[in-house]
């Protein structure tokens, strides 16, 4: 079919109003928050209803139309960009909370309802859906499901795919498939819910989710520990939890990091410390004293050379203000920011560091870590300027061994950015030639045409 | 081609500054133009990409970049909420220069900026006609407001309840001052603005009789001009440096110590913008812009900062007022805590915050005139937070502001007043 055919039939299902295809429209859903290439899509098509989504996906499948499914774009593997020349499906005007269910503690939601709105209104009816990626005040549901987004609550509370009790989804076909259930229990046939979590819009595109919702914690209390040498720290993490406490947040900065921070906010952080714990407990009020007095304890045993604990809530927010400005100041360093999420087991967070360091000296780039320590979840950023040919080579082989060493700690490729384009090449590498046929196996029965994200993930 | 591929080298100084943009698009989450469309051009990420791609000829088609760059009511949130510290405004403004270069002024733009606003004594002259002749053709709307319909101006301007302009502009009132230092031992320089001038002259005599009250010495000379910002918004940056250079002629050789004015726009222009935009032709001027921006102050924030003014600090009654943060206070110049405490000052009222305080009105300067339907959808929003507020006036810092929440109170019914601080904190004074 001609483009000018196409742009009467999607016209006819979506309206005028939802099909974009001026250049300059194109070139704006080229690219997403990932440090790769844009590709330009040939037409961007935005539903106003969700009922409009298999009608879309279906004329995609006949005519052999790649789709980029796309929430707010702040994808950072490059799931969002698009295919050249195929079609850009925007989700975001699907932003309906469709129910929130205070007796069942569940909600059900359009994919393109914005994650922290979403969060908000069901705090405000005294509900908790802890699920918080850094991009949560643009990021939307149907992306952090499609990504299995994590966040800082990880340790305690789980990521993205705790919550997802089910999901309804187009096919290729443009028929509705449902999965999953509102109830706690459900074994109805495959689960296909999870199949979808993490697949990064290569299997089926989302029409409804239902998500699982908690009583939030009565209290929290917030310390930070100082040390001057790394492994003290990381034994401090794996005592804490020995010692059968689950604080909801337990982060890291490594002495880069602080250095950067400093710079940026002269807070007056330990700029000398060669890393700080930044670690929060919630729960009881009772057991939450408890739990803190405990973790400062366990800390200083282990030789933190000092560990301030948060009194009142603007000590609190002081605390947290070092953890919230680690992006923005390492982005301000210089004009890129490869932020990457190489994940190991905790008690491989030392050596993991270690190494990043001197992957920093060996290919003279500068790295500042910080991240998730409780989940082992780091997050090696590196500062560069991508205009720079011969430097951002430096960067992409220096990024290629932070892997390397992260499967070779154990570890994994993407605690909580997804695979994308950025790293399908290590997909093999982490699980094997197997895996990757079995994956590749059923995207064919899926989607035969291979039109849901091309070249994601699997590749292909 | 040739041509594109200057405009092309043209936009290449911005590289710089561009690339400092991550892409990570947390602009979407405060910018009041994609808020209501949702469309990715229509925020920083995505302009500051098409600009890019303009300027490394990867896109082609000029006037749909331009008119995508022009959807921006240049507010500033999302450069106070950048986690990468964009220049954003920097950016946008440039950009704006570099098309319009390239492109050329519209005719209407260019009679309108160099043929009017950059002579002052023939504006004043027609806007004075202005006040005279069109009042026989409008219609009141909103009596609490003052504001009026006009059938006749419609294919102009709309269905708009605008303020009319004033019968009796500020400068006839006020042509020129030089008072000495009163008992504060203070002397400002009074810069009050097209639109007090034209429109709210009320707000000029409220401004000279809180000056007078706290005897602050007051420096008024003939011959202000616009400060110039509706011209760099569109791009005209000959007529800006022009007014500038005016507005230095003008201010030159007066003793101040400030210079405020009751506009926020005004005052984060000559702060924030004159400085920035200097030139090589206008190097002989650079020392005397520097100081006029050096002592660029918000008239809220003088009269709490310097001269000391107080809340009370008991709960006062009366009538109930809400305030609306214009953006060149609040994301600009970070004044927000001043006006408040102004409008606290004031015993008969009691002061009662609303929702959303911060976010844009929507008007955006000649925004409000291109893009009329999205800056009144933008404005909804404030004029429910106003609302719902249950406040009976809603005051502000800026003229443009002012003009903004009127037309969208009148038009959902009235019976909110709008009015600038310094007239709610100058009722008290007899």
């Amino acid at each position: 079919m001609s483009n000018d055919k196409l742009m009467k039939e999607f016209e006819a299902i979506v309206g005028a109003e939802g099909v974009m295809n001026s250049e300059s429209d194109l070139h704006s859903y080229s690219y997403d928050s990932a440090v790769l290439d844009p590709r330009v899509p040939a037409f961007v098509i935005k539903p106003s209803n969700t009922d409009q989504l298999g009608p879309v996906v279906k004329l995609c499948n006949d005519n052999g139309l790649p789709i980029t499914v796309r929430g707010a774009g702040t994808n950072l593997s490059g799931g969002t960009i698009p295919h050249p020349g195929g079609v850009v499906l925007l989700t975001n005007g699907l932003n309906k909370i469709l129910e929130i269910n205070e007796q069942d503690l569940y909600a059900v939601v359009e994919p393109g309802v914005v994650t922290a709105q979403f969060a908000a209104e069901v705090a405000s009816r005294g509900l908790f859906y802890p699920p918080d990626p850094g991009s949560q005040a643009v990021s939307t549901i149907g992306g952090n499901v499609a990504e299995n987004a994590g966040g800082l609550r990880g340790l305690k509370y789980g990521v993205t795919k705790d919550y997802v009790m089910g999901i309804d989804f187009w096919d290729v076909n443009g028929d509705l498939i449902k999965s999953g259930s509102r109830t706690v229990k459900c074994v109805t046939g495959y689960n296909l819910g999870g199949l979808m979590v993490a697949s990064e819009g290569t299997l089926g595109v989302f029409n409804n989710i239902i998500l699982k919702l908690v009583p939030p914690p009565k209290a929290q209390k917030a310390m930070m520990a100082v040390f001057d040498n790394i492994d003290k720290a990381s034994e401090s993490v794996a005592a804490i939890i020995a010692n059968k406490i689950v604080p909801c947040t337990l982060e890291f900065l490594d002495n880069a990091s602080l250095r950067y921070v400093e710079a940026f906010t002269k807070a007056g952080l330990p700029v000398d410390a060669d890393a700080v714990l930044l670690i929060e407990v919630d729960g009881h009020p009772a057991e939450v004293a408890e739990d803190a007095e405990k973790v400062v304890d366990l800390c200083k045993k282990i030789g933190a050379t000092s560990v301030h604990l948060a009194e009142t809530a603007e000590e609190r927010d002081k605390l947290w203000f070092a953890r919230r400005n680690a992006l923005p100041a390492l982005a301000r360093a210089k004009p890129t920011t490869v932020l990457e999420d190489a994940t190991v087991p905790r008690s491989q967070i030392p050596a993991m560091v270690r190494s990043v360091n001197e992957i920093g000296k060996k290919y003279n780039v500068e790295i500042g870590t910080f991240g998730h320590a409780g989940d082992g979840n780091l997050h090696p950023t590196i500062l560069c300027d991508r205009r720079n040919e011969e430097e951002f080579k430096r960067v992409e082989a220096a990024v290629d061994e932070i892997f390397d060493v992260a499967l070779s700690l154990k570890g994994t490729l993407s605690g909580e950015h997804g695979i994308g384009m950025a790293k399908s090449k290590w997909m093999e590498k982490e699980t094997s030639k197997a895996t990757l046929e079995y994956s590749l196996k059923m995207k064919r029965a899926i989607d035969p045409n291979n039109i849901l994200n091309p070249g994601k993930i699997i590749g292909g | 081609m040739s041509d594109l591929n200057r405009l092309a080298s043209m936009l290449m100084e911005l590289d710089d500054q561009m690339a400092a943009c991550m892409k990570c698009g947390m602009c979407q989450a405060v910018c009041p133009v994609f808020a209501e469309s949702m469309k990715e051009s229509d925020v920083t990420r995505g302009k500051i990409a098409l600009l890019e791609k303009l300027a490394h000829e990867m896109v082609k088609d000029v006037d749909e970049v331009n008119e995508k760059l022009n959807r921006c009511l240049l507010c500033g949130t999302c450069a106070a909420n950048c986690p990468s510290g964009v220049k954003i405004m920097d950016i946008f403004m440039k950009a704006r220069v570099i098309v319009t270069t390239y492109k050329g002024l519209s005719p209407v733009k260019k009679a309108i900026f160099k043929g009017l606003l950059d002579r002052p004594k023939l504006f004043n002259l027609l806007t004075d006609m202005g006040a005279v002749f069109g009042s026989p053709f409008m219609r009141s709307a909103d009596k609490t407001i003052g504001t009026k319909s006009c059938a006749l101006l419609t294919p102009l301007i709309g269905k708009r309840h605008f303020m009319p302009l004033a019968k009796r502009p500020f400068r006839k009132d006020y042509p020129s001052l030089d008072t000495e230092r009163g008992e504060s031992g203070l002397k400002v320089a009074f810069f009050p603005g097209c639109v007090v001038d034209k429109m709210f002259p009320h707000v000029g005599h409220a401004v000279i009789k809180v000056l007078n009250h706290h005897g602050v010495g007051i420096y008024l000379p003939e011959n202000q001009a616009c400060c110039g910002i509706p011209t760099l918004a569109s791009g005209d940056l000959d007529t800006f440096l022009s007014l500038m250079r005016k507005n230095v002629e003008a201010f030159d050789g007066g003793y101040f110590d400030y210079i405020v004015t009751p506009c926020a726009t005004c005052t984060s222009t000559i702060k924030e913008t004159w400085p920035k935009m200097l030139d090589d032709a206008n190097s002989d001027i650079k020392e005397k812009v520097q100081e006029l921006a050096d002592k660029a102050m918000d008239i809220n924030q003088f009269l709490v900062d310097v001269v000391g003014v107080k809340a009370l600090d008991h709960k006062a009654g009366g009538k109930v007022v809400t305030y609306h943060d214009p953006c060149h206070l609040q994301k600009s110049l970070g004044v927000a805590a001043q006006p408040r405490e102004l409008l606290k000052a004031n015993p008969d009222y009691e002061f009662k915050e609303m929702n959303e305080a911060n976010r844009c009105c929507g008007n955006g300067g000649s925004f409000n005139l291109y893009h009329y339907d999205l800056s009144k959808k933008i404005g909804e929003r404030k004029r429910d937070n106003v609302r719902a507020s249950g406040a009976d006036v809603v005051a502000t810092g800026c003229p443009a502001c002012m003009m903004q929440l009127g037309d969208l109170l009148s038009q959902s019914g009235g019976g909110v007043d709008v009015r600038h601080v310094l007239e709610i904190y100058a009722e008290m004074i007899d």
